[in-house]
């Protein structure tokens, strides 16, 4: 978050959200970015964590930071996403 | 796009679409915004306006002047039991309200004539091929070519099917309909369907490949079945596909064409094979 570079864009809640609906509005949300910019987005651990990070990875995109966010309470987590520029 | 350009019905109805690599949010869009014109709403047509407004595409075209047939229904899966009489386009139309309220259907309860193919197709992005009828076909075909519209062609009969695309782009190597099928049989010469039969699937199997190919085209993705000809046989369940060239002959599309608008036929009311 020090750098400059990684300041998010954008920010997405998906923590209600359940398979497929998590990464099709993660997807959406990185359609709208530019390339290298920043998604941050809050998730649930478990299946949420695991499939955002790998279907952002496998279409281009980049997971930069994967951490607990204590603040918004047990057992979720935040992700930046720095965008590919593939849709 | 983002979430926020969707509706929440939409995410969920094309979530399967919008995950996609090659479709996305973009693509999804893209579909929405598109225009497609299906000749026919029978056989072939049942499959190709079922998917087509599954997938949502967002306004289409609908030609055909029959009503709904007990017979029919062996084939015809857009249409029930309980619309028997009823014109198959407030058939289609009823169906795929039901399915899909994103589409909107613009119904044309006319044959499609070499006298008024040019205008009817004119605002379509794809055409897709359904007819029952060799007039109608010629008509399509040489308005498509005319227009510069891609057509996404299929046919069918008894226990066979074959389908291919016709980009129309004016490219040095694609070749048209008529560059395939330069004239129609003559009358009498080839069994109307029915005379001849056609097994009931058959219609469900290359409709469905007609409108996976629409929506490549639509998308600009994959390699549509450009130069192609893919024919189907259901007994042996065995797919082959053909090369199509471009005929410098073709009275369409060779190098010193004759036609210059859709030809006038006499209507035999026979197909080459049948798509109704």
């Amino acid at each position: 978050m020090d750098d400059p570079a990684s300041v998010p864009a954008a920010t997405l809640d998906i923590t209600l959200d359940l398979c497929p609906m998590t990464f099709v509005k993660t997807k959406l949300e990185l359609e709208d970015l530019r390339p290298g910019e920043v998604l941050e987005v809050f998730l649930r651990q478990g299946e949420p964590l695991e499939n955002v990070t790998r279907s952002s990875e496998e279409e281009g995109h980049r997971v930069l930071t994967k951490d607990p966010a204590l603040e918004r309470g047990a057992g979720i987590w935040r992700l930046t996403i720095r965008c590919g520029g593939e849709g | 796009m983002a979430v926020k350009d969707f509706t929440p019905e939409q995410l969920d109805r094309y979530a399967r679409h919008i995950v996609l690599p090659k479709v996305g949010g973009k693509g999804q869009k893209k579909l929405l915004d598109s225009r497609v014109f299906v000749i026919g709403a029978g056989g072939l047509g049942s499959p190709i306006l079922l998917y087509l407004a599954a997938a949502g595409v967002g306004t289409l075209e609908i030609a055909d002047m029959d009503r709904v047939d007990r017979s029919n229904l062996q084939r015809q899966i857009i249409h029930r039991s309980s619309t028997i009489g009823e014109s198959k386009i407030e058939s289609a139309r009823a169906a795929i309200a039901d399915l899909n309220p994103d589409v909107k259907v613009v119904a044309h309860e006319r044959r499609v004539t070499a006298r008024n193919a040019m205008e009817l197709l004119a605002n379509a992005d794809v055409i897709v091929e359904g007819s029952d009828n060799f007039p109608t076909r010629y008509a399509v075909a040489d308005a498509a070519f005319l227009l510069r519209k891609p057509l996404v062609s299929g046919a069918m009969f008894r226990f066979e099917g074959q389908v291919t695309v016709f980009p129309n782009d004016g490219g040095e190597d694609s070749p048209c309909y008529r560059c395939l099928f330069p004239e129609p049989p003559p009358a009498g010469a080839v069994a109307s369907c029915q005379e001849a039969g056609i097994f009931g699937a058959v219609p469900g199997v290359i409709g469905s490949i007609q409108a996976t190919e629409t929506i490549k085209v639509l998308l600009g993705i994959g390699e549509p079945l450009i130069g192609r000809l893919l024919l189907f046989d259901a007994l042996a369940m065995s797919f082959r596909s053909v090369k199509v060239r471009r005929n410098p002959k073709c009275a369409l599309n060779g190098d010193r064409p004759t036609i210059t608008q859709p030809q006038e036929m006499e209507l035999t009311g026979e197909g080459e094979g049948c798509r109704a």
